[in-house]
């Protein structure tokens, strides 16, 4: 069903945030969170340099600009039936869990749209935004993704309510 | 006034940062305090404290689910704040078995109805996370409601619950899809991107159901610019083509214009994979993917590379041309620095490998196995070795080449797989005559080289090697040196258990030198000096070098090593050049005969159907209940005791052999009455089912290693062998391809390979959604001939059972099939009618024309 999980870790491997859409307990949330970051975070020890043009799509405005993202290694990792697409921004760690059949390539998209959402409400976005606001956070996530499927890509809708609520408050 | 003086959760987060040792205990006060706060009655204390908790159990892993009532208080609250704190609470830590789910349905039925869209927006996010059946069929209604909204907010956020809900409780469908389907119709992006969102998982679940909606979908396939939708919308396309091969046609089409005209590389990638895996039949289209996925394989960003190799190894089963006009750039991704860009490289070279290229290829990869990291020479290793052995090795024609190849891999320093190539090594030994000379000179290699003894993943390797120069003996140049290598002193860091087979090796070996001078001196008159210098050398060697081993502490390789000590004492007299041959006392001659003929029985590969094979005799009862014969067996079978034991007490599990013994234990029945009668039942069980035990003594320990304790295996054994080898030799190949021994299915693959993953979907839920989405599209369309108002005693013309027919508890709890008029209440627990089951799959959903 689309996506399975989100995750986001910093590089000593705590989680920062993590959002389900499934039903997993606990333990088996901190093993699977255990597993998968210590593949990703094994891959990317061996990046020397990270320079970073990026390619992201304008899906809303219907217009469409490219930047190309140059990793040093795949995004990419199988992880039992499902895989995980992953991308690293200064220290943290975005992850996500998908099917098989997922378009990897939108998914690396999305991530980077949820980058740009929460730069764009927070300014200037770091980890210690997402842990203070991590209900926000988890908010922005809910406008974006219904029940595994990407429901919203448009930056200005998803923040909208936030805003409004935040005013309201 | 508790207000003042509760930490807010910015307070705890900072306070945590501050802490740098004593985490667990800055937690578990934490943890004490919400506890306290969480029972006052003032809300805004509740809510602060819940907010709390819920950032401990998403960060630090706190259970929180004994807070659910009060997070169902908390929810209950009028202010905004107030609810989105618990019903974030709720969505973390409620799962089905949450005692208080039952409560929650009010609630939630009154945020749905209410007309603040966020307190709505709120509802719906969490029934969407912990929707269970019944919530599902309780607000199902009020979802129906909500699709219709005039709000697109509302409206969108519906469509995105409406999946969960038809997932827990399918008899939704008929009451929520026209309204959904109407959605698709939108102008509106939101909602068009979420409505096609649930079309596409539906459309995964079940294609065929969603098939008559196909020409809304073509419809936006070909109008929309937003990449989102069109790359779910090809993910639809791709389910419904399969099950619908004329619709590729009239797909092909719009597919090949988006792949030529945007620049989104996700959506190229979504146009290619769907063209290849569904659409394979339409040439044009097809070659336009496989130009674009060059396009990706020589871009240097590895994520490119890596969906180009992967879309080519889905088009490779049916379109290997691709694969061989980009094989260069392939080969090059074999050197990629990314681990998963290399491994796909190297399943794509494994599916071009043909009679012609294996060599090739293996030489290519050989190269690069010695290059790599360990991980992937293995892999290079395991996959060269399962595609070769493929089908009793079907791809191999020079069997000397591949053996020589085996050998090589073992000297491949990070090999890992000694398994593997064992076991190819006694494979090919069996079922290819022709490659045993080879295998000999290979096999003699490995063993004389002393550097493989150390390395402990080649031992596998070795014992096969070993194995091999024993039973092949007669092919090998230079005996004597065989046999130094298999006593060198190193072989001590062997394994107990392959020590054994190389002595039982170095066994034969002497067996056969053995006869073959026997048999020269009985043909010649007088043997030469040299030839008894060298057997007398031969022998002489093998027992310094096996005599320590005598006193070895492992009863294998002891009992074997004094078994070739025994047979040198015995034979040294004869080798002695006066000897007459022809003398009654040349037992060691006899016994050597005897030996040769025993070790010249070829061991071969047994179908595993064999048994079946072989023809019942007749007159033998397979059938019968063997109770009876405790009548007649029970004075003979008792129960074995360690200290009173006797030869003439055997107990041997072959009926035959049974009434042999029966004649001789009843004489010595008498005498042999255990002392003490047992009352185990472990002992009553042997009494009567002794004759399935297997024999509890040892053998006589001066048999010498001779297998006559057993001949029923053998023969049956060389009975089976005959009967399949014969009619089953494979035709010469014309580049005269040596005899490879095939039986029917007699090897299954033993390497698996790693691609097999299947989803997991429960089939019964499954069924019953499609069945419903069937039906609700057929009653569509059949509805909009008709008026809509109809009264529900006509119904459906397609009855149908639902899953209850699976699930019989539920079957008092069915509600009204088909609503009278929109926005009218269905809930309640009406009993409906017995619905009689039609044969749903039978009937031919329809294509609307304009597709055709």
């Amino acid at each position: 069903m689309g996506i399975r999980f989100i995750l986001m870790v910093n590089k000593q491997g705590q989680t920062r945030l993590a959002q389900y859409y499934e039903w997993l307990t606990l333990e088996e949330r901190r093993a699977l969170e255990g597993e998968i970051v210590r593949k990703c975070l094994a891959r990317n020890d061996q990046q020397i340099r990270f320079e970073l043009m990026f390619e992201f799509l304008c899906s809303y405005a219907g217009v469409l600009a490219g930047w190309l993202a140059l990793n040093e290694q795949c995004s990419f990792v199988e992880h039992r039936n499902y895989k995980i697409v992953y991308r690293r921004y200064a220290s943290l760690f975005f992850m996500v869990g998908v099917d098989d059949d997922e378009n990897e390539l939108a998914i690396l998209e999305f991530i980077h749209l949820l980058v740009e959402t929460m730069d764009k409400h927070f300014g200037n976005v770091c980890e210690l935004d997402i842990m203070f606001h991590l209900e926000k956070a988890h908010f922005m996530l809910e406008e974006m993704v219904m029940n595994g499927c990407i429901v919203e890509t448009s930056k200005a809708n998803i923040l909208s309510p936030i805003q409004l609520m935040d005013k309201a408050h | 006034m508790d207000n003042l003086f509760q930490r807010s959760l910015e307070d705890l987060i900072k306070g945590f940062r501050l802490q740098l040792l004593g985490e667990s205990s800055f937690i578990s006060r934490a943890l004490e305090e919400i506890r306290r706060e969480v029972k006052a009655t003032d809300l805004s204390t509740k809510s602060t404290a819940l907010h709390k908790l819920s950032y401990l159990a998403a960060i630090h892993g706190v259970d929180m689910s004994w807070a659910a009532f009060h997070a169902l208080e908390v929810v209950s609250s009028s202010r905004f704040h107030h609810k989105r704190i618990g019903y974030q609470a709720i969505t973390q830590s409620f799962h089905d078995q949450t005692s208080v789910l039952l409560l929650i349905t009010n609630q939630l039925r009154k945020d749905l109805n209410s007309v603040n869209e966020y307190e709505v927006s709120l509802a719906l996010e969490c029934l969407s996370r912990i929707g269970t059946r019944d919530l599902a069929r309780d607000l199902s209604p009020e979802v129906f409601t909500l699709l219709g909204s005039s709000k697109s907010f509302v409206r969108k956020k519906a469509t995105g619950v409406v999946l969960r809900v038809f997932d827990k409780y399918p008899d939704a469908v008929k009451v929520c899809f026209k309204r959904l389907v109407e959605n698709l119709e939108t102008s509106d992006p939101q909602i068009l991107s979420a409505v096609v969102g649930v079309f596409c998982e539906l459309a995964s679940k079940d294609p065929t159901s969603c098939l008559p909606l196909a020409p809304e979908f073509f419809k936006i396939l070909v109008d929309s610019r937003n990449n989102w939708v069109l790359i779910k919308l090809l993910k639809i396309f791709s389910k419904l083509a399969s099950v619908e091969p004329r619709l590729g046609r009239k797909v092909a089409e719009p597919i090949c214009e988006h792949m030529k005209r945007t620049v989104a590389k996700s959506l190229v990638f979504e146009c290619v994979r769907t063209v290849v895996s569904s659409l394979s039949d339409h040439e044009a289209a097809v070659e336009l993917a496989v130009a674009k996925i060059r396009e990706f394989l020589v871009e240097d960003d590895p994520n490119l590379k890596y969906l180009g190799l992967h879309a080519l190894s889905i088009a490779a089963p049916k379109h290997l041309w691709a694969v061989l006009e980009n094989k260069e750039a392939v080969v090059k991704a074999l050197s990629d620095e990314d681990p998963n860009v290399k491994l796909e490289a190297l399943h794509l070279l494994m599916a071009m490998v043909t009679e012609d290229n294996v060599s090739e290829i293996s030489r290519i990869l050989m190269n690069y196995a010695l290059k790599s990291d360990p991980l992937f020479c293995n892999e290079i290793i395991i996959s060269v070795l399962s595609v070769c052995s493929r089908n009793a090795y079907e791809i191999i024609v020079d069997f000397d080449w591949y053996v020589s190849l085996l050998g090589e891999m073992a000297r491949i320093p990070h090999c890992q797989r000694g398994e593997e190539i064992e076991h190819q090594l006694i494979d090919i030994g069996m079922r290819v005559r022709d490659a045993r000379p080879q295998l000999v000179r290979v096999s003699w290699a490995l063993l004389i080289d002393p550097a493989l003894l150390g390395n402990m993943f080649l031992h596998p390797i070795l014992s096969a090697a070993s194995w091999v120069s024993g039973e092949y003996v007669e092919f090998s140049k230079n005996p004597y040196e065989l046999v130094e290598a298999l006593v060198q002193p190193r072989t001590d860091l062997l394994p107990p258990y392959i020590r054994a087979i190389y002595i039982h090796s170095v066994f034969k070996v002497l067996v056969f030198c053995l006869g073959s001078y026997f048999s020269a001196q009985e043909s010649s008159s007088g043997s030469s000096s040299t030839v008894y210098e060298s057997i007398l050398n031969l022998v002489n060697v093998i027992e310094i070098g096996v005599w320590p081993l005598s006193g070895a502490y492992d009863v294998e390789v002891q009992e074997r090593a004094k078994n070739v000590l025994g047979f040198i004492g015995m034979a040294k007299q004869d080798i002695a050049k006066n000897v007459n041959l022809q003398d009654n006392d040349a037992e060691a001659c006899r016994v050597t005969a005897f030996m040769e003929d025993m070790f010249s029985e070829e061991l071969g590969p047994i179908s595993a159907n064999a048994q079946e094979k072989v023809c019942v005799p007749d007159g033998l009862e397979l059938e019968e209940n063997l109770g009876d014969l405790e009548e007649i067996c029970g004075k003979f079978l008792k129960p074995v005791e360690s200290d009173s034991v006797s030869c003439t007490d055997k107990i041997s599990f072959s009926v035959s052999k049974l009434r042999i013994r029966d004649q001789q234990e009843a004489s010595s029945s008498s005498t042999s009455l255990p002392a003490k009668a047992s009352s185990s039942l472990l002992a009553e069980h042997r009494k009567r089912h002794g004759m399935y035990y297997l024999t509890s003594e040892k053998n006589d320990p001066d048999s010498n290693g001779t297998p006559k304790d057993y001949p029923p295996a053998n023969d049956l054994a060389s009975e089976i062998l005959l009967d399949p080898l014969d009619p089953k030799r494979k035709a010469k190949h014309r580049k005269s391809r040596p005899v490879v021994v095939k039986l029917d299915e007699g090897g299954e693959s033993r390497i698996t390979t790693s691609q097999a993953k299947t989803k997991q979907e429960s089939v019964t839920d499954d069924e019953s959604l499609s069945r419903a989405i069937q039906s609700a599209l057929l009653v569509n369309k059949k509805g909009k001939e008709r008026e809509k108002c109809e009264g529900n005693s006509n119904l459906v013309v397609q009855e149908e059972e639902t899953s209850r027919i699976e699930k019989p508890q539920n079957s008092e709890k069915k509600k009204k099939k088909k609503k009278k008029k929109n926005g009218e209440r269905t809930s309640g627990k009406h009993r409906s009618r017995r619905r009689s089951e039609v044969a749903s799959s039978s009937e031919q959903v329809e294509i609307p024309d304009l597709l055709l």
